[in-house]
């Protein structure tokens, strides 16, 4: 097994490659206006590092959001592109599930990534491994007021109730180790197909205005 | 034409605006263009959405290039080159074609050419009519471009002319549509309005007709038209929309037209070409011909199919570049919503 992931979701562009053992190589820069330019360097570091070639990749995973859509589809659209040359599947694993997964928690926390416009994304988890219903967009002051935050939308907006040690990305070391894991159980990954939970900014427009008063 | 065996292989994806364009090429034959619009999603916004557009792209890739590889009979491995529209256009609808085009050159291991979009509506000709005169005088028209380029070689050198001061000349369509109360995108419609009308029934403005210029300016046009629209219905009177469709679509094609001849004189050029969305309008089709016989100039239009966006004039043009031996752009590339004509590949 050697799957390569990378997530796009976040202000982090981030690639890594997993062989089924451990991560072999990660590389990551955080820039939220360069996500087109920065991933497919990326991608040629680790393998560059790990000493693979992109032939000998067998799945590809993005993380499919939430985030900003902008960044989020430059990932989901290198994933799917790349899959199809390689003949392997592209996979799409939720962005909030790899932040969760690196945070190593076994008790319930919740994941929080920034939406911008005063909003995060965000989901519950009972452990770093299991997600409890869908991720959500929501104004900070509305999320469940009890457990434990990771990610940087908590450090944004909520930065007292941080879990220690807690990343503040989705990783791509994480998110292939986390795609290995369910690889290696049998589990089926989703498509890499994009998790947007807002609908575009976009009005019917009534009559024309008149021109004459 | 049997295409040369050394002539490049090069598929080219176009997503700058609201169309998933893929093409394939062999040098200038064209193998497959495959199309996926999002035009219909849009329609009821009256103009493109560009988040709209950007999420139609990520849909329609791979579906659009497979089906583009299944028409040519080809396989990925049978590609040379990648190219994709890099700018100017909408910044998200860019960045999904971008990546995908670095994704498939990664993955196949073949060069990447990022190009101009203006330049690939020039280029795109050839596919259809054969090399390019060196120079030749281009006129782009579309919903967002409005440009007189002059075209020394389409590889290498593209020089702005002359460009529109607001609306671009499809902007002004879909505008006076909405205000006849027809659907977008407008040039189809009232294109086939018009020809039931009579294009000197109203005598509407022509902007900038005598500035010396070589720009253009739509936006009053398109008051103009308003206004006497509006001012018929204040009087209760009829408002004919043949009539007002056919005078205003003249007022546009007689000064688009007018001033493409004046470029080609000016710059002593006898090979003038017109592209672009609104090119598919019969009546530019016709008056352009008309004028340019009138002045022995050579005129060429692509099909309509070939005016409107789409990945073929991409790969037309990448097909270029590979044969003038530029070199690939790097895998970092940036999408450039306002890449200037100038600037023919990146």
């Amino acid at each position: 097994m050697l799957v390569l992931a990378f997530d796009t979701a976040t202000p982090a562009v981030t690639a890594a490659l997993h062989d089924g053992e451990r991560v072999l190589a990660e590389s990551t820069t955080v820039d939220a206006r360069r996500h087109g330019e920065l991933l497919i360097p990326a991608v040629e570091i680790v393998l560059r590092e790990a000493g693979v070639v992109l032939r000998e990749v067998t799945a590809v995973v993005a993380g499919s959001g939430p985030g900003p859509y902008t960044g989020l589809r430059v990932g989901l659209m290198t994933a799917q592109a790349l899959a199809s040359t390689l003949g392997v599947p592209a996979y799409g694993i939720c962005t909030l599930d790899a932040v969760a997964y690196a945070s190593g928690l076994s008790e319930p926390f919740l994941a929080v990534t920034d939406a911008r416009r005063k909003e995060v994304f965000w989901a519950s988890y009972a452990d770093a491994r299991t997600r409890l219903g869908d991720p959500s967009v929501d104004r900070p002051q509305d999320l469940p007021t009890e457990p434990p935050l990771v990610g940087a939308g908590a450090r944004l907006y909520a930065p007292d109730r941080l879990a220690e040690n807690a990343p503040d990305y989705p990783f791509a070391g994480a998110l292939a180790a986390l795609a290995a894991e369910r690889l290696a159980a049998g589990d089926e990954l989703g498509p890499a197909r994009p998790i947007y939970l807002r609908r575009p900014d976009a009005k019917v427009p009534g009559a024309p205005k008149k021109v004459t008063a | 034409m049997i295409p040369m065996a050394d002539e490049p292989l090069v598929l080219g994806i176009e997503t700058s605006c609201d169309e998933t364009g893929v093409g394939i090429v062999r040098g200038h034959t064209l193998l497959a263009d495959t199309v996926a619009s999002s035009v219909e999603e849009h329609a009821r916004f009256g103009g493109v959405v560009p988040e709209v557009a950007s999420r139609a792209h990520l849909e329609a890739m791979t579906p659009t290039v497979e089906r583009a590889l299944e028409r040519a009979g080809l396989a990925f491995s049978d590609l040379d080159a990648i190219a994709v529209t890099a700018g100017p256009g909408l910044a998200g609808a860019l960045l999904v074609g971008v990546a995908a085009a670095k994704a498939y050159s990664l993955g196949l291991g073949v060069p990447l050419y990022g190009v101009n979009h203006l330049a690939a509506h020039v280029a795109v000709d050839q596919l259809e009519h054969g090399p390019l005169p060196k120079p030749c005088i281009a006129m782009l028209v579309s919903g967002g471009h409005s440009s007189l380029l002059l075209v020394p070689d389409v590889a290498k050198e593209v020089i702005p002319l002359g460009s529109t001061v607001d609306d671009a000349a499809g902007e002004a369509f879909d505008k006076v549509a909405r205000v006849l109360g027809l659907p977008f995108p407008g040039g189809p419609y009232i294109d086939r309005e018009a020809r039931q009308g009579s294009g000197t029934a109203v005598a509407f403005p022509r902007g900038k007709y005598d500035d010396g210029t070589l720009d253009f300016s739509f936006s009053g046009l398109k008051t103009a038209v308003a206004r006497w629209v509006e001012a018929r219905e204040a009087s209760g009177q009829r408002v004919h929309v043949p009539d007002v469709a056919a005078s205003f679509q003249e007022a546009v094609v007689d000064v688009l037209t007018r001033k493409a001849v004046a470029a080609c004189r000016r710059h002593g050029v006898d090979d003038l070409l017109v592209g672009g969305g609104v090119a598919a309008n019969s009546r530019l089709r016709a008056l352009a011909q008309e004028r340019c016989d009138a002045a022995g100039i050579r005129l060429r239009v692509p099909r309509p199919g070939l005016c409107t966006d789409n990945g073929a004039m991409v790969a037309a043009l990448g097909s270029d570049l590979v044969a003038a031996g530029i070199a690939p752009s790097h895998l970092d590339l940036p999408a450039d919503s306002s890449l200037p004509i100038t600037t023919v590949h990146v």
